[in-house]
C-alpha cells in the first residue's frame, strides 16, 4: 500500500505545477495524434459509401455519399466477384473463428504452463522454462517452412485447425502469467492447501479468478493479433471460402486500378476494422485494469 | 480435542542447512503452546512441519496419537492463521470462511449455519458480504480466525498472527485469542517473536534458539527460573541483567555483598531489573548484593522508570517505581536481593 501511494503523490504534484499553456499544448498534441490516426479510417468509411465511379474520379468527396446500404448489402450478401463469390459474412466468420481460437488457445495453454512452472516442483522444471523462453526467438516467420510441412502432412491445409494451431504456443503469454503468479503470496497457496484445495481446485477457485484482469488484457491483445494475421493464413488457406478477411482484402485489390471494386474494398476494410474496435471498447475497463493493476 | 507430540523432529533443507535440530515437545489436549524465539530460530519451520506444509526430515509428529508425517495438511485436520492473513482476495468474507468446508463436502445448510455461528461469535455478521480489501487490518485478522474456527479442527496453528496489527489492536486481539481458545478448548500452537505475547498467551511456553528448544514450561516458571542465559535475556522486558564473574569465578568486580554464596561452576550472575533497587545513602540492606554504578540513561515510562547503568564491567537496567530522580552521569549504588539472583555456568546453563 505504502509504495503505491508514493507515485500517486508525485503525480499530484505534476498536476499542480501545470500551467494553462501546458494544458493547451498537451491537448493540441493529443488532437493532432487523433487526427492522424482517425482520418484514414474516416476516409475509408467515406469511400465505402460512394459508388465506384465517384471513387475513381478524383477528388474523393470528404463527406459520406448515399450508397451506404447498396454497398454494404452487396458486400455482405452479394458475393464479391474477385474472391470467388464469397460474401464478407463468411470472411468475418472465418476470421472470428481464427482470432478467437488463437486468443483462447494461447491463454489456455500459457496459463496452464505458467501454473506448472510456478507452483510445481518437477525434474527439469527450469529446462522447460528456458525452452519456452527460447521460443520467443522463433516467431512464425522463422519456422514457417517446417510448420507448413507439418500442416500439410497432417492434412490441415484449408482447415480452422490449420489456421489456429501453429499460432497458439506463446512464450510471451506464459511469461506474463508466470510473472503474475510469482506475485501471489506463498501463504495464499498454503492457506488453500490447509483448506483442502487440491491443485485443480486451487487453479479454478483461486488462481483463475485472480487472473481475471490479466486474462482480459491478454485476450484483447491476442484477439487483435489473431485478427490481423496475414502471412500464415495466406499460406495455409487456398480455398476462397476459408480466407480470412485480411487475405480477402488483399485478393480484392488488383494491379489494374480499374478492375478493382474500390467501393467494396472499402466496405470490407470497414468490416475488418470494426470487430477489433468492438473488442477493445467492450473490454476497455478490464483491459486497462489488467495492464495497470496488480490485484491485492 | 487432540494432543500434539513432536519426537526429535529435525528439518534439514536441501542445501544442508539444519533449521530444526531435533525438537521434542508434548503438547497436552486443549493447551495453548507458544513457540517463541528470535527470527531464524526455526519456530516457524516447526509450525509448518506440524501443519504439513513442510516435510519432516527425521523424527515424528503425531496428532492425537497418530503419526502424521506422511499425511497432507488437508487430512491432518488442522487450521492455520497466517501472518498476513492469506484471505482469498476475490472471495467475500462468507466464502472465505466457507471455502474449507465446501472442499470437504459439508452440506450447504450446515456450512451456512456454522459460518453464521462463527461470524456472530467474532462480530463479523455485518461484514459477510464484503471482500477482504474492504476490511481493516483487525477485521481481516478476525476473518482469518473465523476461517480457522469454522472448520472446528483438531489443532489451531497460529503463525505470528498479530504482528501486522498496531500495538493497541494487538493487545486487544491477544486477549480475544486467549478467551476464544479457552472457550473452544482446541489445542493450539502459536508462533511469535514477541515475548510479551508469548508470556500472556501461553499455557505452555517453548523458548527456541538456533533450531533447538532452550526451555519448556509455564510462562511464569520460565520467567522465574530461566534455564539459560539465552532465555534470561529473551524473556522479560527489559531483559535480565547478566554480569560476568571475574577471577576464580567467585568474586565479582567492585561488588560487596552480605549473605552471598556463589555456587560452584557459576560464571555469570543475573538478576531482573525489578529485583534491583537504588540503595539509600551508605546503607546496605541485609542479604543484598551492592554494585557501584554510573547512570547512563534514564527512561521514564510513567508508573516506573528504567535506569540504564554501567556497573561491574557490564551494563545493567534497574527498575525504580515512580519517577526517577537520578540523572545521566550520577554515581549511585545498585542493590539486588541475594535470594533473587540467578547463576549460570560457562555453557550458559542455569546452575
Amino acid at each position: 500500500m505504502a509504495d503505491r501511494k508514493a507515485p500517486a503523490s508525485g503525480h499530484d504534484k505534476l498536476m499542480i505545477g501545470q500551467s494553462a499553456t501546458g494544458i493547451y499544448i498537451a491537448h493540441a498534441v493529443l488532437i493532432l495524434g487523433i487526427l492522424v490516426v482517425a482520418f484514414p479510417i474516416y476516409y475509408t468509411f467515406v469511400a465505402s459509401t460512394h459508388t465506384l465511379q465517384t471513387i475513381l474520379r478524383p477528388p474523393l468527396p470528404l463527406l459520406p455519399g448515399g450508397e451506404f446500404f447498396t454497398n454494404y448489402t452487396e458486400a455482405l450478401f452479394g458475393g464479391v466477384g474477385r474472391i470467388g463469390g464469397v460474401g464478407v459474412g463468411t470472411l468475418l466468420f472465418n476470421t472470428t473463428v481464427m482470432a478467437l481460437g488463437i486468443a483462447i488457445g494461447k491463454i489456455a495453454i500459457s496459463i496452464l504452463s505458467a501454473y506448472a512452472i510456478v507452483f510445481f516442483r518437477f525434474p527439469l522444471r527450469m529446462t522447460f522454462f528456458w525452452l519456452i523462453f527460447i521460443t520467443l526467438m522463433l516467431p512464425v516467420e522463422v519456422r514457417i517452412l517446417p510448420t507448413y510441412k507439418v500442416m500439410v502432412d497432417f492434412g490441415l491445409i484449408d482447415t480452422y485447425a490449420g489456421l489456429i494451431l501453429p499460432l497458439i504456443a506463446s512464450a510471451t503469454a506464459t511469461l506474463l502469467f508466470r510473472q503474475f503468479f510469482m506475485t501471489i503470496p506463498g501463504e495464499l497457496v498454503e492457506a488453500a492447501r490447509v483448506d483442502g484445495a487440491g491443485p485443480w481446485r486451487f487453479f479454478f477457485d483461486i488462481l483463475l479468478p485472480l487472473s481475471r484482469t490479466n486474462i482480459a488484457a491478454l485476450f484483447v491483445i491476442l484477439f487483435i493479433y489473431g485478427w490481423t494475421q496475414y502471412l500464415w493464413p495466406l499460406l495455409v488457406t487456398n480455398r476462397n471460402d476459408m480466407n480470412t478477411i485480411v487475405i480477402a482484402l488483399k485478393k480484392m485489390v488488383s494491379f489494374a486500378d480499374a478492375d478493382t471494386q474500390w467501393h467494396l474494398v472499402m466496405v470490407t476494410a470497414m468490416f475488418a476494422i470494426v470487430p477489433p474496435i468492438l473488442v477493445v471498447v467492450l473490454m476497455q475497463r478490464w483491459f486497462v485494469r489488467g495492464l495497470v493493476e496488480s490485484e491485492k | 480435542m487432540a494432543t500434539v507430540d513432536l519426537k526429535d523432529v529435525k528439518k534439514v533443507y536441501a542445501g544442508g542447512v539444519e533449521a530444526v535440530k531435533g525438537v521434542s515437545i508434548a503438547i497436552p489436549d486443549k493447551a495453548l503452546c507458544v513457540l517463541v524465539g528470535p527470527s531464524g530460530c526455526g519456530k516457524s519451520t516447526l509450525l509448518r512441519m506440524i501443519a504439513g506444509l513442510e516435510a519432516i526430515s527425521s523424527g515424528t509428529c503425531s496428532i492425537d496419537g497418530k503419526v502424521v508425517n506422511d499425511i497432507g495438511p488437508t487430512e491432518r485436520d488442522i487450521a492455520m492463521v497466517f501472518q498476513n492473513y492469506a484471505l482469498y482476495p476475490h472471495m467475500k468474507v462468507y466464502d472465505n470462511m466457507a471455502y474449507g468446508l465446501r472442499n470437504r463436502g459439508t452440506p450447504k445448510d450446515e456450512i451456512d449455519r456454522r459460518v453464521k455461528d462463527v461470524a456472530e461469535k467474532l462480530e463479523l455478521s455485518h461484514l459477510l458480504d464484503r471482500r477482504p480489501r474492504e476490511l481493516s487490518g483487525g477485521q481481516r485478522q478476525r476473518v482469518a480466525m473465523g476461517r480457522a474456527i469454522v472448520r472446528s479442527p483438531k489443532v489451531f496453528l497460529f503463525d505470528e498472527p498479530l504482528s501486522n496489527l498496531d500495538a493497541k489492536l494487538r493487545g486487544q486481539m491477544r486477549v480475544e485469542i486467549k478467551n476464544l481458545q479457552r472457550s473452544l478448548g482446541v489445542t493450539s500452537v502459536y508462533v511469535t517473536h514477541d515475548q510479551l505475547e508469548a508470556m500472556t498467551l501461553a499455557d505452555m511456553l517453548v523458548v527456541m534458539n538456533a533450531g533447538l528448544v532452550e526451555q519448556i514450561g509455564a510462562p511464569l516458571d520460565v520467567y522465574e527460573k530461566p534455564a539459560s542465559t539465552f532465555v534470561a535475556s529473551f524473556i522479560g522486558a527489559p531483559p535480565m541483567n547478566l554480569l560476568p564473574l571475574i577471577g576464580d569465578g567467585t568474586s565479582f568486580a567492585d561488588a560487596s555483598a552480605t549473605g552471598l554464596v556463589t555456587p560452584a561452576k557459576a560464571v555469570t550472575l543475573g538478576f531482573r531489573p525489578e529485583d534491583a533497587d537504588v540503595a539509600a545513602n551508605g546503607e546496605v540492606p541485609a542479604g543484598s548484593l551492592v554494585l557501584p554504578a554510573a547512570v547512563e540513561a534514564v527512561e521514564p515510562v510513567g508508573a516506573e522508570s528504567f535506569l540504564h547503568c554501567a556497573a561491574a564491567g557490564g551494563s545493567i537496567v534497574v527498575r525504580v517505581a515512580g519517577r526517577a530522580t537520578a540523572q545521566p552521569g550520577d554515581a549511585l549504588r545498585v542493590v539486588a536481593k541475594v535470594d533473587r539472583l540467578h547463576w549460570f555456568d560457562s555453557a550458559g546453563k542455569r546452575v
